[in-house]
């Protein structure tokens, strides 16, 4: 079942994104600092933004370290991650409100149900490589989107799923600020489990795909497997985000399995930096940030800012914001020596 | 048996705008190798033009049906110079990206002026009215549609196959190179192909202002069906592409009618369809497994 497809060599890509090489080769004391002061912000985070806002930031930012975990190193880039948010958030809402679980169990249901979505969507989808793979996912995203529409009697259709409840052993989380800190831990591990993927030698492999898809192959490689199973572990890590998003906004609508959703993740983690992972977590709390104050000052077209944002990022910064810094960082010591 | 052909009749005018747009956006990518999001913006912008020129200038769909697309087919060029051509040198990924925020910049410039809504425009009075064919009539405008793509798609085909510059184009396409070697400026056409990819979404934009709702988001869905249409029949292949576009206007409007029983049917069988070519033959029906574009 091996094709051809992607046996040409993908030597004529752009040079492969260097953000996280240059921060793996940081000293020590300097990932740690970053480390530290990382965890220094979500810790504060909801005292200095609305505490609603802080909980979406945490959400995006498992969902663009998800695709980033395609994109940046394995190269495919899914414009259909929305497929595996928002399935988890039904799902997630539903057990929810139907099984009365705790939020994280719940979370955990959704989770899965985007990760078993995923074995079939990514079997289909990293047989093409390259713009292909992003129009297959698109499509197949919008496949799941027009069956979320039609399946009213679980979707309740436009109306969304309501009243979606956050109840933990009896313990009060209504409050946006207590239930940031409820979820922290979760995300923390989702975005730790990332790490882990990456710095494990399952990783290394898949930036050896990325960068030469021929060569893993030859060396013996399952190179649709390994594909296969990073699309996977993405669509569980995009599905815990959309899970807790879900429980945050307690109303699940159609709009989390909409293409834009799987556009906006995509440009987040291009924001942040493709292939830097933590990146798209600064990406994602700058996009969240943005669209709330432009809603909150009464801006109507979204679109118009995140679209320009969009189309700068492209043109004039690539490298995004991890990136350039991570490049600067190592220019500047590479001067020093 | 009436029943059938209307059906049939259907699926075929819908495909044909699934050709129309899947045909430009071959023609664009075997140039440039961009895929261009933009394509289903462009289609919209089509349709809201002649919707705003005939109620705010009373200009008539005809000289809309030439306007429109030579109007678009410019501001495509301007495009194409402006930004796309700074990244087509890169992964073919970062232009998809552009077009993308270039879609969400042109649906809300459209929506902010005109609003969600969808706005009626009233069919020419020359193809209002319906043709009989024997055991059942059609609508004028759709026999139309139908003969015009179809007439549009030969046209482009036997531009490409049978004219200097078609070969040149071709030729361009395949082995840029080698072209170049000839002694042929091959940048040059680069512009004018995807203006050309341009203008012809914006035509069939126009040709459906009078049969579908116009409205900011008319395109934004089409185009999303259009790619699994190109992956259906390979996005390399110009005639794969008009052929997969005509197939799943078919096989859709005949799934409507016959498994009515589960509506959604209509809108996921062109999924469906991709799923199975994909396991079938990845590289579309009529692709060539190739180089990872």
């Amino acid at each position: 079942m091996t094709s051809t497809v992607d046996t040409a060599t993908d030597a004529s890509r752009s040079t492969p994104p260097s953000g996280l090489i240059a921060v793996a080769r940081a000293p020590g004391w300097v990932r740690y600092a970053l480390l530290a002061v990382g965890l220094a912000v979500a810790a504060w985070l909801p005292n200095g933004l609305y505490p609603a806002v802080a909980v979406d930031i945490l959400c995006w930012a498992l969902f663009a370290v998800a695709v980033d975990l395609l994109l940046g190193f394995t190269g495919l880039m899914s414009f259909g991650h929305a497929a595996f948010w928002g399935t988890s958030a039904y799902v997630t809402g539903l057990v929810a409100i139907h099984a009365g679980l705790p939020f994280p169990l719940a979370v955990l249901a959704g989770a899965l149900a985007a990760a078993v979505l995923a074995v079939p969507i990514g079997y289909l989808a990293v047989k093409r490589t390259g713009i292909y793979f992003a129009m297959v996912t698109l499509a197949f995203a919008q496949m799941v989107y027009y069956v979320a529409n039609e399946w009213r009697s679980v979707t309740q259709g436009e109306n969304g799923l309501q009243g979606v409840p956050r109840s933990f052993f009896g313990l009060d989380l209504t409050d946006d600020y207590f239930f940031y800190y409820a979820i922290l831990p979760i995300v923390l591990l989702g975005l730790a489990a990332a790490w882990r993927i990456v710095h494990s030698p399952f990783g290394r492999v898949l930036v050896g795909i990325r960068d030469n898809p021929a060569r893993a192959r030859a060396l013996g490689y399952p190179v649709h497997r390994y594909k296969l199973t990073a699309f996977v572990l993405s669509g569980f890590i995009a599905g815990l985000g959309g899970g807790l998003f879900a429980v945050g906004h307690r109303f699940v609508s159609l709009d989390v399995l909409h293409w834009t959703t799987s556009g906006k993740a995509v440009i987040v983690v291009v924001l942040g930096g493709i292939g830097t992972l933590w990146g798209g977590v600064l990406g994602a709390g700058i996009v969240v940030r943005l669209e709330d104050w432009l809603s909150f000052s009464g801006f109507e077209a979204i679109g118009l800012v995140t679209g320009g944002i969009f189309v700068l990022v492209v043109v004039l910064f690539r490298r995004g914001i991890w990136g350039s810094v991570a490049a600067l960082a190592h220019r500047l010591a590479a001067r020093r020596r | 048996m009436s029943g059938f052909a209307q059906n049939t009749f259907n699926g075929l005018v819908s495909g044909a705008f699934y050709a129309l747009l899947a045909l430009g956006l071959a023609v664009i990518f075997g140039m440039l190798r961009v895929v261009n999001f933009a394509h289903g913006a462009f289609y919209m912008l089509g349709a809201f033009g002649a919707y705003v020129l005939l109620t705010e200038a009373g200009v008539p769909f005809w000289a809309a049906l030439v306007i429109m697309p030579v109007g678009l087919g410019l501001l495509g060029m301007a495009l194409e110079r402006a930004v796309i051509h700074r990244l087509t040198r890169l992964d073919p990924l970062y232009n998809f990206l552009l077009t993308f925020g270039l879609t969400l910049i042109l649906q809300d410039l459209v929506k902010l002026r005109y609003g969600v809504q969808s706005s009626p425009y009233e069919t020419p009075s020359l193809l209002s009215g319906s043709v009989n064919f024997g055991l059942f009539d059609f609508p004028t405008y759709r026999v139309f549609i139908l003969g015009f793509a179809v007439l549009l798609c030969v046209a482009v085909w036997w531009v490409l196959t049978r004219t200097r510059i078609g070969m040149v184009v071709r030729a361009s396409t395949e082995r840029p190179d080698l072209t170049r070697a000839f002694g042929i400026d091959v940048g040059r056409w680069v512009t004018p192909v995807f203006g050309f990819g341009i203008g012809l979404a914006g035509l069939a934009g126009v040709l459906a202002a009078p049969m579908r709702a116009v409205n900011p988001l008319m395109g934004a869905d089409l185009i999303i069906v259009v790619f699994a249409v190109v992956v259906i029949g390979g996005l390399g292949s110009i005639f794969g592409s008009v052929a997969a576009g005509f197939g799943i206007g078919l096989v859709q409007a005949w799934g409507e009618a016959y498994l009515s029983a589960f509506p959604i049917v209509s809108q996921t069988i062109v999924f469906v369809v991709m799923a199975g070519v994909l396991l079938w033959r990845p590289a579309g029906l009529f692709g060539r497994e190739e180089a990872p574009a």
